[in-house]
């Protein structure tokens, strides 16, 4: 079975600690040199979120030596319905900050290393390359595969898991013998078509039950026990309480850890997943399409202009909230193409810009003569003009 | 047979998680799954109808990818599809 490469020379176990991890000592699978190859350990949680919240905690609480932790992002109100290593004094406080501080509150022995940025190209080799395994806490399909190449190229194993909904993903990607992420997912979907959290939802308990999971794969890798999810996907179905297992194979051709890799220094994954550079972001026109800044609806409602505004969210979001807009859920647009008048202008609308962006394209391609997308949604349109628009 | 429908694509099968469908190989089975949705076909097939990258087929436990007959595998009424997509999802 797989294990991590450990220090020859395994730190002693001081008087508090074997006190405190006596139920791990007692345990045949642990042991005194089990704990102590915990204590050695060096583990880089990436993302200090939903799925890095219940990981950290709990290999912190196992006797993990040190954690390092990946964050730029600060605490949210919203976050707190599941990211449970954060508390509601720390809204507005960088992650890093919060998760260090509940940790050592934990496990005041636990070496913390903070890394304050985006993970990128240009730093994720120098940051994984001081840590025995990797867990991929992230939330987005650009670092999955930036932390996957990584951790191939490094030779470091990586404990997987991702949510949707109320499903999860868990695999053990990048030891010797075993498959990639690339093996599974040789290419990332077409941006916008898998949502994220915020626009899709998430069930506040489904990291929590993946994010153990991937501890546990920790722990695994770092005692040599067990059978980690090396060639396995587990597949977590919250919802109905049913776990399946699928087969995984190394996948000879898989341009990264195959036999003959083509990909062999990490690339522009922000490209690779077709999401288009910053700069061409925050300009006037994505696609085709061009984006109109809440500021400047504003400006053309109140001038009088004869615009349909098309909100693309689902009934209960717009019960939540909405500017008036007429509404015709994203996948029932196609067969209500009819209800949308083709001699106005349309200004399609969602939560955050994503969801209409998609439908805005869809229409021109329809036919449709003037099209344009608010940029940033209801919830840049609650920011920036009316407050009194509940952001949810 | 039961096809499992994953979560980021239940919109586009009426919302259903399973579709009971009566083919006799895979190939078969995932046509006559998107004769009946057929919003889920770009989805799930390039135009040139290869299954796209992002998404996996696994009978029973197995890729579909791996079997020596790929889609022509034969299937029987105990058999289950699982289309399994990329989800990237951990905030």
């Amino acid at each position: 079975m797989a294990a991590t490469t450990l220090p020859i020379e395994l730190p002693e176990l001081t008087a508090d600690e074997l006190s405190r991890y006596s139920r791990h000592l007692i345990l045949p699978e642990v042991g005194v040199e089990g704990q102590r190859k915990l204590k050695a350990a060096r583990v880089l949680c990436v993302g200090t979120g939903g799925l890095g919240s219940p990981l950290a905690l709990y290999l912190a609480a196992a006797g993990v030596g040190t954690l390092g932790l990946v964050d730029f992002d600060v605490v949210d109100a919203s976050n707190l319905q599941r990211q449970i290593i954060h508390s509601t004094a720390d809204i507005g406080r960088k992650k890093l900050d919060s998760a260090e501080e509940k940790l050592k509150a934990l496990n005041p022995a636990l070496k913390v290393v903070k890394h304050d940025t985006l993970l990128s190209s240009a730093n994720a080799l120098d940051i994984l390359k001081d840590y025995d395994v990797v867990a991929d806490g992230t939330d987005n399909f650009p670092t999955r595969y930036l932390v996957n190449d990584a951790c191939v190229l490094l030779g470091k194993p990586n404990a997987y898991g991702s949510i949707f909904r109320f499903e999860g993903q868990a695999s053990v990607f990048g030891t010797k013998d075993g498959p990639c992420y690339r093996c599974l997912y040789p290419e990332p979907p077409p941006p916008g078509l898998v949502p994220s959290c915020a626009e899709g939802g998430v069930l506040g308990i489904l990291p929590g039950l993946v994010g153990v999971i991937q501890a546990t794969e920790t722990i695994k890798l770092i005692l040599g026990i067990g059978e980690p999810l090396i060639g396995r996907l587990l597949l977590v179905d919250a919802l109905n309480m049913r776990f399946r297992q699928l087969k995984l194979r190394k996948n000879p051709e898989c341009p990264v850890c195959g036999d003959h890799p083509t990909v062999t220094k990490l690339i522009d994954y922000q490209q690779f997943c077709g999401i288009e550079p910053a700069s061409e972001r925050q300009s006037a026109v994505k696609n085709g399409i061009p984006q109109v800044s809440p500021k400047d609806l504003k400006k053309r409602i109140d001038a009088g202009e004869d615009l349909f505004i098309l909100d693309v969210r689902e009934p209960f979001e717009y019960q939540i909230a909405n500017i008036g807009g007429v509404l015709i859920p994203q996948n029932d647009v196609p067969k209500r193409i009819g209800e949308i008048d083709r001699n106005r202008e349309i200004v399609v609308q969602c939560k955050s810009g994503g969801r209409s962006q998609r439908i805005a394209e869809y229409l021109k391609q329809s036919g449709f003569p003037t099209v344009s997308n608010l940029a940033g949604g209801i919830v840049a349109w609650s920011d920036e003009v009316d407050p009194k628009v509940p952001k949810y | 047979m039961t096809i499992f429908i994953p979560t980021p694509l239940r919109a586009f099968a009426a919302g259903k998680d399973a579709v009971e469908v009566n083919a006799g190989t895979i190939a078969g089975a995932l046509d006559e799954l998107t004769q009946a949705y057929p919003d889920l076909r770009k989805h799930l097939f390039t135009s040139e109808g290869r299954v796209r990258a992002f998404v996996n087929i696994y009978l029973n436990d197995e890729d579909v990818r791996y079997l020596p007959a790929k889609d022509a595998t034969a299937v029987s009424s105990s058999d289950t599809l699982s289309i399994i997509p990329s989800i990237a999802g951990g905030c």
